[in-house]
């Protein structure tokens, strides 16, 4: 995440205003290769290595927490400049504010759980 | 210095999801921010962080390792002085608003230790990561667990999600980041 510039506050920038191609090469990239992967998984039986086969859990659909939870987080990610894993390499990095940018994130999820019987899923 | 390109990162990236499935987990980082509050006794509180948390300490492998990664390529694999290479456009844009000099990974000015005491600085960490964590759980994944594996696995809930992820982001972007900088 760190070498390729992916856990940078200005690549999400970048990204947001659709100034270079490179976090969507990154991002594409991953799920190109993915999407073949999880094809040629399926297909194939393959089994993980204790020998189970390797399962995937499909979503069930909803409107409300995909498009609501996705656009909180995506204010978030903007905000903050990293998802949950370039929060973490950043702060590896000596990026004091991300401790607090990680502290928030699990209050957030902690509120989350704590209300989410009242929010439309 | 140069960035790894996109086709280096873009294929670890999926290289990490399959040693994932191959030993039969998954590869999704925000359900690490719901096992940290269970292990910090969020347990007591509400029925989602019920469970047994060290079935995911897989997980926090993953976490810890990521925390190492960003350490190991700070200090050892990046030279002094480094800067991201970001395009012309962005560092102009930037400097519209108040960020004049584009240097390092992050901008010294909000995410350094110093900035910290600034209050207006502080809210803005604390108002980002919340919104992090209070979204990727609502929508039940972030970048890894939707946009790559969730679209790997042609769910359309996934797409659904990251269709949010931009309304959200470019929301902040372009119409609140000219307000709160």
């Amino acid at each position: 995440m760190f070498k390729s510039e992916a856990a940078s506050w200005y690549r999400i920038q970048e990204m947001f205003r659709f100034q270079s191609f490179h976090m969507y090469g990154i991002i594409g990239l991953a799920v190109a290769l993915g999407v073949p992967m999880v094809w040629l998984i399926k297909k194939n039986n393959m089994k993980d290595f204790t020998g189970a086969p390797i399962v995937f859990q499909p979503k069930n659909w909803s409107i409300w927490r995909y498009l609501l939870g996705g656009t909180i987080f995506g204010l978030g990610w903007a905000l903050s400049g990293a998802c949950p894993g370039p929060i973490v390499v950043n702060i590896g990095a000596g990026y004091g504010g991300y401790v607090i940018v990680l502290a928030s994130a699990i209050l957030g999820t902690f509120v989350y759980g704590l209300i989410r019987n009242k929010l439309p899923h | 210095m140069q960035p790894w390109p996109w086709y280096v990162s873009g294929a670890l990236i999926a290289l990490i999801m399959f040693i994932m499935l191959y030993f039969g987990k998954s590869f999704g980082f925000s359900s690490n921010l719901r096992t940290l509050c269970t292990m910090c006794g969020a347990d007591k509180f509400a029925p989602f962080f019920q469970f047994n948390w060290k079935e995911q300490s897989w997980n926090l492998m993953f976490l810890i390792g990521s925390g190492i990664g960003g350490y190991i390529a700070m200090n050892f694999l990046s030279p002094e002085g480094y800067t991201v290479a970001i395009s012309e456009a962005t560092i102009a844009d930037l400097a519209d608003l108040d960020f004049d000099t584009v240097k390092g990974y992050v901008p010294d000015s909000q995410f350094s230790w110093e900035a910290m005491s600034n209050a207006t600085n502080l809210w803005i960490l604390i108002a980002g990561g919340f919104m992090v964590g209070f979204g990727a759980r609502y929508a039940g994944g972030c970048t890894s667990g939707h946009a790559i594996s969730g679209i790997s696995n042609l769910q359309p809930a996934s797409l659904l999600a990251v269709v949010g992820f931009f309304i959200g982001g470019l929301a902040m972007t372009h119409f609140l980041f000219p307000f709160i900088y």
